[in-house]
C-alpha cells in the first residue's frame, strides 16, 4: 500500500451532441494504488463506463478528454501517443467488459484469443504462451483447460465466458485491471463466484482494481475505497467502511436507504426514495449536479461546491452542508 | 406473515409442465426441453409470492403460462377455480396482467402513453373515448405520473417513468393478479425502490395478488409472502418468507442466500460452494438435477430424483429431508 | 426551499416527441430531399401532362421528323426535337413518365402486398407457415427476373397492363425477405407480448403493433422496388416485349432512337438521362427514408 500505481487529477470528458456540448465528466481526481481496489459506483448516466474508457484511451476521436494529470506509474497518459497507449492496453492495464457475450469473437477459439496479447506483447513462443493460457484458464478455475483452447465462446456458458475474459485480462500479468460491470449480466451464484475469483487473484498477483459497478452490494464486499459518481462527479469518496457506515453525502445515503437490506430493512416496509431524474448534462452545468433531487437543498447549493473531509483518512465529500445536513433542520438518517 | 391463505386460493398450478422441443444444428434430432416439470403452487389472494432461480431455470416459461401466451404441455392453471384453458383469453386478460422487465422493450414505440395505457379498455370495449380519457387520467395518477405525460411518446421518458406506465397500463383493468417479472432489474437502484414501494401500496389499495419474479433476493425478501425456489425447472423449496429467509432447507437456497451480498463493508465475497458445473437444461443431470453442484450431494442423489416432502410451510425437494436420512436442518453460516 | 421550477437542471420528460424528430432528421438529410424535390417536380410532371405537352405526343409529321433539339441548333417549335416519326420528343418524354411511374407505382404496390402479407404472417406465425413462406422465397429468388417476364410478355403478348401484373407478380421477394426479418424482430418485443396479455386480437396486434414498428422498413422497400420495376420496363420496352408503340415509354424512346444512335446521340441521350434521374431520385429517397427512420429509442 502507499505505492501509488495511477494518479488522476481533473479528468474532463465532454461529448459534442446535437444540441451542444454534453459535460459528461466534470473534473474529478482519484488515485489508485498497487494491489489496492477502487470502486466507482453510479446509476446510469453517472459517467462512471467513460471514466474507465478514458484511462484505457478508449474513448472515441469525436470526445474530448482533458485532465490536469493522469499518470499510470509514471507514464504521462494525458500526452502518450497511441502507440504507448497500445503497449500498455492489455500488457500492463487490461479491461473486463460487461458482456461475457460480445466482447468475445466468436470466429477465434479460446486459445486463439487467450494468447493474442501475450504474443503481441511478449517475445514468447506458441507453445509458452498456450501452457501460460492453460496455467491461466486452470487458476480462474475452468476444468480440463487445455481441451478448452480449441473451443469457440458460443460453446460455453455465461459464467465459463466471463472465466476466460478475466483470464484473457491477467494473460501478461497487468499491474492494474479496469471491470465494467463485470457481474452485471450473470446470476447472482455466479457473480459471487466471480467476484471471489477476482478478489482472490488481485490479491494473490497484487494487483490494482478499477471495479465499475451500479450494485452496492458488489462495492461494499470487494472494494478498498469507494468513489460514489453522480452525473459526472465523484461526490464522495473514502474507504468502503468510511463511506458505508457514514455515508456523509445527501446522494449516498440516500442510495444507501433505497436499497433493501436483509436483517436492517423491515420486510415489506417503505423504502427510502431519491424522488426526481438524473439533470441534463447539456450547455452549462453550475453548482451541485444532486441539487434537483436533494432533500437538504439551500440556495447555496447553485454555486461552487466546496470539498469536506469529516476528519478521518482520505474520506471526502462535496457539499455545501457541513455535515452533510441542513443546518436549521437535521433530517433522519 | 401466515394469516393468508385463508381464503380459496385466486391462483393454483397443478402439475404444470411444459417441453420445448429443441432442434440442434441442421440435421440433429430435436430433442425435449422441459423449461417447467411438475409445478404445483397455490397462491392465496393478497400474497406476494417471489420466485427466485437462475437464468433459464424456467420462471418465465411458468409466467407466460400464468399469462396464457403458452399452454401447458401437462397439468392445470386455476384462477379463481377456473381452469384458464377453458376461459376465454379475454376473460382472462381482466384477471391476470404482466408488467415486464425492460421498460424499454414493453412499451410500442409508436403510440402516445394515453394510446397505450387505454389499450386494455379499448380491447375490452370498456365505456366510450371521454371516459377511457378519464379512466387513464386517474390511473396515471395513482401510479404518479401526471397527466402531461399522455400525449408524449415512451422515448421521452425515463426508464423509472415508463416502468410506472406499464403499471398503469397492468392495473388499468383492475386484475386481480400481477405477474412481475424482473419489473425492477433494469432500472438504477434510485428509481427501483420508488417503483417497489409503488407495488407494494398499489396491492394493499387494491388488494393485489403478485407473482413476483425476481433474481435479487433482497427484492424478494421485502416484498414477498411467500417464496419459491425453482431450479431446472422444478420448484425445490417453498416457502414463508421468514422460513425460506431464517431456516432455508434445500441447499441450493442456501447457496442462493449466501451469494446475496448486502452491503456490508469488510465481509469479503462468499464462497457460495456450488462449484463449476453449470446446469444445461436440454440434458439436466440424472437422478436430483442439483446433485453435481450440491456440496452435500449423497450416492443416492445421483440416481434418485427427490420428491416433495411436506414442511410446516410448503414443501422441499431434497433427500437431505428422507425420513430415513441424516438430520436435516444445515446452518447457514 | 430554492427556487426550484427555474432550475435549467429540472425537466421531468426529456426530448421532443418521434414526430418532431423524425421532421428533425427528414429537414437534415439532403440525399433524402433532393430525391424527394426531383421525384416530386417528375409526378407533377406527369400528373399535369395534358397541360405542360407542348404538342401530342402521338402527332406524327413526316415534313419534321428528326429535328434536334435546341441546344443542337433546333428551334423553340420543339425545344428537344423531333423523333424518326415527326413527333415531338418533349411530349413524348413528359407522357413517358406517365407510364414509368404508373407501372413503378402499380407494380411495387402488388408486389407490396403480396411480400407484405407473406413476409409478416411468416414472421409472426413462425412454424409451418414460416416454412412455406420460406420456400416460396427461395424458388422465387431462384427464378430470373428478366427472363420470366420477357417469357411471360412474349406468351401474352406486350402492353402495359401485362408488363404491371407481370413486374407485380415477380417483384415481391425482397418485401417478403425484408417483412419477415422486421417482424420476427418486432414479435419478440414485450409490447407485443403486453398486448397478447391485454386479450388483443391477432389481427390488432398485427396492424397496432406490428405494423407501425416496421413499416419504415416498408417504404424503403417500396421505393427499391419503384426503381426496380421501372428500369426493367424500360429495358422490355427496348427490347420490344414490354409497351408497345406508340405509347410513349422512356425504354421504348432508347430503342427506336438506337437504329440513330451512331449519328443523332440525343435521341438515346435524352430519354436515358431523364430515366436515370428519376432511379436516382428514388434511390436517394429510399437511401434517406432509411436513415431518418430508424428507431427513436436507439440512443
Amino acid at each position: 500500500m502507499g505505492d501509488t500505481l495511477l494518479t488522476v487529477r481533473g479528468l474532463t470528458i465532454n461529448i459534442p451532441v446535437g444540441g451542444g456540448t454534453l459535460h459528461a465528466v466534470r473534473g474529478i481526481d482519484f488515485d489508485v494504488d498497487r494491489g489496492e481496489t477502487l470502486c466507482i459506483v453510479g446509476e446510469s448516466g453517472s459517467g462512471k463506463s467513460l471514466t474507465s474508457l478514458a484511462l484505457m484511451g478508449l474513448l472515441g476521436g469525436r470526445i474530448d478528454r482533458r485532465a490536469t494529470e493522469m499518470q499510470f506509474d509514471g507514464i504521462d497518459l494525458t500526452r502518450a501517443n497511441a502507440r504507448t497507449m497500445r503497449a500498455l492496453r492489455g500488457d500492463r492495464m487490461s479491461m473486463i467488459f460487461q458482456e461475457p457475450m460480445t466482447s468475445l469473437n466468436p470466429a477465434y477459439t479460446i486459445g486463439d484469443q487467450l494468447t493474442e496479447a501475450l504474443l503481441l506483447h511478449r517475445d514468447v513462443g506458441r507453445e509458452a504462451a498456450r501452457a501460460r493460457a492453460v496455467e491461466l484458464l486452470e487458476k480462474v478455475g475452468i476444468t480440463a483447460a487445455a481441451s478448452r483452447l480449441g473451443q469457440y465462446p458460443h460453446q460455453l456458458s455465461g459464467g465459463l465466458r466471463q472465466r476466460v475474459m478475466i483470464a484473457m485480462a491477467l494473460m501478461c500479468e497487468p499491474e492494474l485491471i479496469i471491470a465494467d460491470e463485470p457481474t452485471t449480466a450473470l446470476d447472482v451464484t455466479i457473480q459471487a463466484q466471480i467476484l471471489r475469483l477476482l478478489v482472490d487473484l488481485g490479491r494473490e498477483m497484487n494487483m490494482a482494481m478499477i471495479l465499475i459497478t451500479h450494485d452496492l452490494g458488489v462495492v461494499a464486499r470487494v472494494a478498498d475505497k469507494v468513489a460514489v459518481m453522480y452525473a459526472g462527479e465523484l461526490v464522495e469518496t473514502g474507504s468502503a467502511s468510511e463511506v458505508f457506515n457514514a455515508p456523509m453525502h445527501p446522494y449516498t445515503r440516500g442510495l444507501l436507504r433505497c436499497i433493501p437490506q436483509p436483517g436492517k430493512t423491515e420486510r415489506g416496509a417503505r423504502l427510502g426514495t431519491i424522488p426526481g431524474i438524473v439533470p441534463s448534462l447539456v450547455g452549462g452545468v453550475t453548482g451541485c449536479p444532486f441539487r434537483t433531487r436533494c432533500d437538504q437543498v439551500v440556495d447555496a447549493c447553485r454555486q461552487a461546491i466546496p470539498r469536506r473531509n469529516p476528519g478521518s483518512g482520505n474520506h471526502e465529500f462535496r457539499c455545501v452542508h457541513e455535515t452533510g445536513h441542513r443546518m436549521a433542520e437535521e433530517s433522519p438518517a | 406473515m401466515s394469516d393468508v391463505n385463508k381464503d380459496a386460493p385466486v391462483l393454483e398450478l397443478r402439475g404444470v409442465t411444459k417441453t420445448y422441443s429443441v432442434k440442434q444444428g441442421l440435421f440433429g434430432a430435436p430433442k425435449p426441453l422441459t423449461a417447467v416439470n411438475d409445478v404445483t403452487l397455490t397462491l392465496g389472494r393478497g400474497e406476494v409470492l417471489g420466485l427466485v432461480g437462475e437464468s433459464g431455470c424456467g420462471k418465465s416459461t411458468l409466467a407466460k403460462i400464468l399469462l396464457g401466451l403458452e399452454a401447458p404441455t401437462q397439468g392445470e392453471v386455476l384462477v379463481d377455480g377456473e381452469r384458464i384453458d377453458a376461459t376465454d383469453r379475454r376473460r382472462l386478460a381482466r384477471r391476470i396482467q404482466p408488467i415486464f422487465q425492460d421498460p424499454y422493450s414493453s412499451l410500442n414505440p409508436r403510440k402516445s402513453i394515453e394510446d397505450i395505457v387505454s389499450l386494455p379498455l379499448l380491447v375490452h370495449n370498456v365505456g366510450d373515448a371521454a371516459s377511457r380519457t378519464k379512466a387513464v387520467r386517474e390511473i396515471l395518477d395513482i401510479v404518479g405520473l401526471p397527466a402531461r405525460v399522455m400525449q408524449t411518446y415512451p422515448s421521452q421518458m425515463s426508464g423509472g417513468q415508463r416502468q410506472r406506465v406499464a403499471i398503469a397500463r397492468a392495473l388499468i383493468m383492475k386484475p386481480e393478479i400481477v405477474i412481475c417479472d424482473e419489473p425492477t432489474s433494469a432500472l438504477d437502484v434510485s428509481v427501483q425502490s420508488q417503483i417497489l414501494n409503488l407495488l407494494g401500496d398499489l396491492r394493499s389499495e387494491f388488494g393485489l395478488t403478485y407473482l413476483f419474479i425476481s433474481h435479487d433476493l433482497a427484492v424478494i425478501e421485502h416484498l414477498a409472502t411467500r417464496v419459491a425456489v425453482m431450479y431446472l425447472g422444478r420448484i425445490v423449496e417453498e416457502a414463508d418468507v421468514a422460513g425460506l429467509f431464517d431456516q432455508s432447507r434445500h441447499p441450493y437456497t442456501q447457496a442462493l442466500l449466501k451469494s446475496v451480498l448486502t452491503p456490508d463493508p469488510g465481509m469479503g465475497v462468499p464462497d457460495t460452494e456450488l462449484g463449476m458445473e453449470y446446469p444445461n437444461p436440454i440434458a439436466p443431470p440424472p437422478g436430483c438435477h442439483f446433485h453435481p453442484r450440491c456440496p452435500a450431494a449423497m450416492d443416492r442423489c445421483k440416481i434418485i430424483a427427490p420428491l416433495p416432502i411436506p414442511t410446516p410451510d410448503g414443501h422441499v425437494e431434497c433427500h437431505l429431508f428422507d425420513g430415513d436420512g441424516p438430520e436435516p436442518v444445515r446452518s447457514i453460516s | 426551499m430554492a427556487d426550484m421550477a427555474t432550475d435549467p437542471l429540472l425537466a421531468d420528460i426529456t426530448g421532443p416527441t418521434p414526430g418532431q424528430m423524425l421532421r428533425k432528421r427528414i429537414f437534415g438529410h439532403q440525399g433524402l430531399l433532393i430525391g424527394a424535390v426531383v421525384l416530386g417536380v417528375l409526378v407533377l410532371v406527369a400528373i399535369f401532362a395534358p397541360w405542360l405537352a407542348p404538342h401530342d405526343p402521338y402527332a406524327q409529321s413526316l415534313m419534321a421528323r428528326m429535328q434536334p433539339p435546341v441546344f443542337l441548333g433546333g428551334s423553340w417549335e420543339h425545344p428537344l426535337g423531333t423523333d424518326h416519326l415527326g413527333r415531338d420528343y418533349l411530349s413524348r418524354l413528359i407522357y413517358g413518365a406517365r407510364v414509368s411511374l404508373l407501372i413503378g407505382t402499380v407494380a411495387a404496390l402488388i408486389s407490396g402486398v403480396i411480400g407484405t402479407a407473406m413476409g409478416v404472417a411468416a414472421g409472426y406465425f413462425g412454424g409451418r407457415v414460416d416454412a412455406v413462406v420460406t420456400f416460396l422465397i427461395n424458388v422465387r429468388l431462384a427464378m430470373p427476373v428478366v427472363l420470366v417476364a420477357l417469357a411471360v410478355v412474349a406468351i401474352m403478348g406486350g402492353s402495359l397492363q401485362v408488363v404491371i401484373v407481370v413486374l407485380g407478380l415477380l417483384l415481391w421477394d425482397r418485401f417478403a425477405v425484408v417483412m419477415r426479418s422486421s417482424t420476427l424482430q418486432v414479435r419478440g418485443r414485450e409490447y407485443v407480448a403486453a398486448a397478447r396479455a391485454v386479450g388483443c386480437s391477432t389481427p390488432r396486434i398485427l396492424m397496432s403493433e406490428i405494423m407501425p414498428n416496421i413499416v419504415n422498413n416498408l417504404i424503403v422497400v417500396v421505393t427499391l422496388e419503384m426503381a426496380h420495376a421501372i428500369l426493367l420496363e424500360a429495358a422490355l420496352s427496348f427490347l420490344g416485349l414490354g409497351v408497345q408503340p406508340p405509347t410513349p415509354s422512356w425504354g421504348l424512346m432508347v430503342s427506336e432512337g438506337k437504329n440513330m444512335m451512331l449519328f443523332e446521340p440525343w435521341m438515346v441521350m435524352i430519354p436515358g438521362v431523364v430515366l436515370f434521374v428519376l432511379v436516382l431520385a428514388i434511390n436517394l429517397m429510399g437511401d434517406g427514408l432509411r436513415d431518418v427512420t430508424a428507431p427513436e429509442n436507439r440512443s
